[in-house]
């Protein structure tokens, strides 16, 4: 299992906790996770990346053990922890400055 | 009728009001969909339990909620907008061309006959249809036809934010277009043509007189007299007689004619309601005073209204779809300010009151008469 944690907006879009698990019988990669948490939560889905080019939205950012991962290839193998469950992978909404 | 709903969209959620038909007392249930922008929601004149709403994030991207009881609950619906085919480009700030981009829906329009029919006004300017209750979408790409390569941005965004039905020919659309104009489609949305005859922007474009370009702000329009139309443009009132064939100025006597929202009575089709903002910097009320004006006699001749609105040190603003009106007997006038107050008039504008304050800023206001 793959735990994800969505930002407070994304959150109550979907009607969830903090953490979501998510199985992902693929290789857990970037991509395959946002294919599986869209396809088990489709409110998601254009909310984190584009529908139909799949590019991540410009004020959205992917952190894991401490590692921003925003800028990644998204067919990127996936930190062991984050593979293991041992970590979450973090979906997070960009600051807003000002 | 029992009673009234007022929807109002804010920068940080929606607030639903509702009052029995003496419009006293409001109970008001909110924040729906809290921390997000809600540029527009509305409600079904087929069923008015079916309510569709815009809720968009800089952040997040556009989401699509329907209601089937009133706004109790909501559901997600559809939310992939894609424009037509090769989208083309449009005119861009340096002068080239620029992509057509999808950013966010500005207005909502529920078909009048079927509830699961709906349109979206989208920015970067184009028009979308539901046929499945919100569920897919389509683009009337015929639209963006009409010189769609000149449209260029004003500040505000290429947002699509005004669409008109025309009760007595379902075939006949109108919509608006900021910075860009006015256009009028005969088929049902399959093809279009600019309906900006008479529309002068001086200052704003090279060609005052060009058939696009012009920044229309918002138009209105009584259902029993459809090809009247009423515009409140960047500057300028204007009228049309002839389903936007052709325009005139009314701004009469307004101390600004400038402003965003235009609305019509219910009952009194040529009662006309504009909200004067000092210019297009000063995004204001002139004098500091927050006046409605109306005009009784289909423009040009307008009276100030101001009994319970603040008339000192009053500096907010009413956005283009931030005012509405109901159909009880005496009409009921609704506007939102970007100060967050929602002012109402349970008698034709005569006398208004707050009936909820310190909202975040107000971008919609939309009522509807319940059975």
């Amino acid at each position: 299992m793959i735990r994800v944690v969505l930002p407070t907006n994304l959150r109550k879009l979907a009607n969830v906790d903090r953490e979501v698990e998510i199985q992902v019988d693929d290789p857990p990669t970037l991509e395959t996770v946002l294919d599986a948490l869209e396809g088990r939560y489709p409110m998601l889905r254009g909310t984190i990346r584009d529908q139909v080019t799949k590019q991540r939205r410009p004020f959205i950012r992917f952190f894991a053990c401490g590692e921003d991962l925003s800028l990644e290839p998204t067919d990127s193998p996936l930190p062991p922890e984050v593979v293991t469950g041992a970590k979450p992978l973090l979906v997070v909404g960009a600051m807003a400055g000002g | 009728m029992s009673g009234v709903r007022v929807l109002v969209g804010t920068r940080k959620g929606a607030f639903i009001l509702t009052s029995d038909g003496k419009r006293e007392q409001w109970d008001i249930s909110g924040p729906h969909f809290a921390g997000w922008e809600i540029y527009h929601l509305k409600g079904s004149p087929a069923d008015p339990d079916r309510l569709y709403a815009s809720q968009t994030s800089g952040w997040f991207g556009q989401v699509i909620q329907l209601s089937n009881d009133g706004g109790k609950t909501w559901v997600a619906g559809g939310n992939k907008f894609v424009y037509d085919g090769v989208p083309g480009t449009h005119q861009w700030y340096d002068g080239t061309q620029h992509p057509w981009e999808f950013k966010r829906v500005w207005y909502l329009e529920p078909s009048l006959t079927d509830p699961d029919t709906v349109y979206a006004g989208g920015e970067d300017a184009g028009l979308f249809r539901s046929n499945d209750g919100a569920q897919t979408w389509q683009e009337l790409p015929g639209l963006r036809d009409v010189k769609g390569n000149l449209w260029q941005p004003g500040a505000g965004g290429m947002c699509l934010h005004t669409i008109l039905q025309d009760p007595g020919n379902p075939k006949r659309l109108f919509v608006a277009i900021s910075a860009a104009g006015a256009f009028r489609s005969d088929d049902g949305g399959q093809t279009w043509r600019a309906a900006t005859r008479g529309l002068k922007s001086n200052g704003e474009l090279p060609d005052p007189d060009a058939d696009v370009g012009h920044c229309v702000h918002s138009i209105a329009m009584h259902g029993s007299r459809p090809d009247v139309l009423f515009m409140q443009k960047h500057w300028d009132v204007m009228r049309s007689d002839d389903a936007g064939e052709s325009w005139y100025e009314i701004s009469g006597n307004l101390p600004s004619d400038f402003g965003f929202p235009i609305a019509v009575h219910a009952h009194e089709p040529d009662t006309v309601y504009v909200v004067p903002i000092k210019s297009d910097s000063e995004h204001y009320p002139p004098d500091g005073k927050l006046r409605v004006y109306r005009s009784r006699t289909g423009g040009n001749e307008w009276e100030a209204l101001t009994k319970g609105l603040p008339q000192s040190n009053c500096y907010v603003n009413v956005l283009r779809s931030a005012m509405a009106v109901d159909s009880l007997d005496d009409c009921g006038v609704y506007f939102g300010t970007t100060g967050g107050q929602v002012y109402a008039s349970a008698n034709s504008g005569d006398s208004w009151t707050p009936i909820v304050r310190d909202l975040p800023a107000v971008l919609s206001v939309e009522v509807q008469a319940l059975p």
